[in-house]
C-alpha cells in the first residue's frame, strides 16, 4: 500500500515537471533576426562582404536596373511591356509606398505631409510630365530631397510598375473628357466621376 | 492488537476512491486551463518595448499599409520587422526632436539594432511560412488581430497547434480576396463558405487531408 502510494506521488510529481524544457522549443539555431552573443554586434545575420553578389542578382542589365542608357542619360521608355496587369501592380505598390506621401493621387497632399513632413511636388506639372521613365525609377531608388530612398523596400520590377502608374495618374488629371472611351463613359457616368 | 482504524474508515476509503476520479480530473483540467491561458502562451499581454511602438497610430491613425514597412511577408517565410532606415524616413523629419524616438535615432546613427521584443514567437520545430499563407488568402488580420488598434503590439492567439489546425482543418471560413488583404475589420461580403470555397479552388489549396498532415509544418 505504501509503496503504491509512493509510486502514486512519484508519477505526480513527473507529470506536473513534464513541458519544463523548453530544448525542442529554442533550439540552438539562427532564425530570422535571433540574436547572437557570438558577434560583438549581437546579430546573428551578418552584413555583407563588400562586393558580394548574390546568385541571380549580377544586376548587370543597366538600363533595368539603374535606368540609364549607354549614354548615362535616363532612359524614356519602359524595359518590358506595360500591360495591365503592370500598372495595377503598380497602382498596388504606389498606394502602399508612395501614397502616404504623395497621397492616391499624386498630388503631394499625404497623410504624413500633413503632419509635418516636406510637401513634394505634385506629378502634375510639366516638368514631371515630361521627365523620362528613368528618371521617375531613379527617384525611386535613390531618393530626391527630403524624400529617402526605397531602394530596400521596392523591387526594381515594382518600381517600373510604380512608374507606369504615375503615368497613368498624370494622364488621368491632365486629359479632357472627349479623350474618353466611349465605352468607358458610362462607367464614369455611373460612378459620378467628374 | 487494537483496531487502528474504525468501522467507518471502510466508507471513508470507499468514498476517497470514488474521489479522486474528480480530483485527478480537476488536476487535468487546471493543467490545460494553465496551458492555454495567457499565463502560459502570452496571448493578449502587450509586451514592453524599447520603443513604445504604437500600431493603432501608424496603422490605425495614418493609415501605413502593413506591407510598407513588413516589406518580405509576401515573398519570405519570415515578416521582417523593418531596419531602422524604414522608421527613419518619415522620422528624419517628424518628431525629428523627441526624446522617445532617441533610441531610434542613435540606432541609425551608431548602425546598431534596436533591441525589440519579439511578440510571436513559435516552437523552433514549425516551419512557419508568412508568403504562403498571405499568397492564398490568409489575411493579416487572421491570425494577428486588429493591429490597428493595439497602442504596443500583443498577440491575439496561443500560437498552439490546435489554433493552427483550427483553420489548417476548414480554410475556407478564413479566406479573404487578395485585395483585402492587410485590410483591418474586414466584412466578407456574402456567405464566407462560400467565398472561401470559391478562393480555395482560385488559389489552388490542398485538401485538408494534406494541410492537417504533420510534415507539412513539421519537417
Amino acid at each position: 500500500m505504501r509503496t503504491n502510494f509512493l509510486a502514486g506521488m512519484l508519477l505526480l510529481t513527473a507529470a506536473a515537471t513534464v513541458a519544463c524544457r523548453q530544448d525542442m522549443h529554442d533550439q540552438p539555431k539562427y532564425i530570422p533576426l535571433r540574436g547572437t552573443e557570438f558577434f560583438a554586434d549581437g546579430r546573428s545575420a551578418r552584413p555583407l562582404i563588400e562586393g558580394t553578389v548574390a546568385r541571380g542578382h549580377l544586376d548587370d542589365d543597366a538600363s533595368y536596373y539603374t535606368a540609364r542608357g549607354s549614354d548615362g542619360k535616363f532612359v524614356a521608355e519602359f524595359p518590358f511591356p506595360v500591360t495591365k496587369p503592370v500598372i495595377e501592380r503598380g497602382q498596388e505598390r504606389f498606394n502602399i509606398y508612395c501614397a502616404p506621401c504623395h497621397d492616391s493621387l499624386g498630388s503631394g497632399n499625404g497623410r504624413i505631409v500633413r503632419r509635418g513632413f516636406r510637401h513634394p511636388p505634385t506629378y502634375h506639372i510639366d516638368r514631371l510630365r515630361q521627365a523620362p521613365a528613368g528618371y521617375l525609377y531613379d527617384v525611386i531608388s535613390k531618393g530626391f530631397g527630403a524624400m529617402p530612398d526605397y531602394a530596400a523596400q521596392i523591387e526594381p520590377r515594382d518600381r517600373w510598375a510604380i512608374v507606369s502608374y504615375i503615368r497613368a495618374l498624370q494622364l488621368s488629371q491632365n486629359t479632357s473628357i472627349m479623350d474618353v472611351p466611349a465605352d468607358a463613359m458610362s462607367v464614369l457616368d455611373q460612378e459620378g466621376g467628374q | 492488537m487494537a483496531q487502528i482504524f474504525p468501522k467507518s474508515a471502510n466508507a471513508i476509503a470507499r468514498m476517497s476512491v470514488y474521489g479522486a476520479i474528480f480530483v485527478l480530473a480537476f488536476v487535468g483540467w487546471a493543467f490545460d486551463a494553465l496551458n492555454r491561458s495567457s499565463y502560459n502562451t502570452r496571448a493578449f499581454m502587450a509586451r514592453e518595448q524599447p520603443i513604445p511602438f504604437s500600431h493603432a497610430h501608424h496603422v490605425g491613425g495614418l493609415g501605413l499599409d502593413c506591407r510598407y514597412c513588413h516589406t518580405s511577408v509576401e515573398s519570405s517565410s519570415f515578416a521582417n520587422v523593418p531596419p531602422t532606415k524604414t522608421c527613419m524616413n518619415c522620422h528624419s523629419q517628424i518628431w525629428s526632436t523627441s526624446p522617445m524616438l532617441e533610441p531610434v535615432r542613435a540606432s541609425y546613427r551608431t548602425g546598431q539594432s534596436i533591441p525589440w521584443t519579439r511578440v510571436h514567437d513559435l516552437p523552433d520545430f514549425v516551419y512557419f511560412n508568412h508568403s504562403i499563407h498571405v499568397s492564398k488568402g490568409v489575411g493579416c488580420e487572421s491570425c494577428h488581430g486588429r493591429v490597428d488598434k493595439m497602442p504596443l503590439t500583443w498577440a491575439v492567439s496561443t500560437l498552439q497547434m490546435d489554433w493552427c489546425l483550427d483553420c489548417h482543418r476548414n480554410p475556407a471560413k478564413i479566406l479573404r480576396p487578395q485585395e483585402y488583404i492587410t485590410t483591418m475589420g474586414y466584412q466578407p461580403q456574402g456567405d464566407q463558405q462560400e467565398l472561401g470555397r470559391r478562393l480555395m479552388a482560385e488559389n489552388h489549396i490542398q485538401d485538408t487531408r494534406v494541410l492537417t498532415s504533420c510534415s507539412t509544418c513539421h519537417r
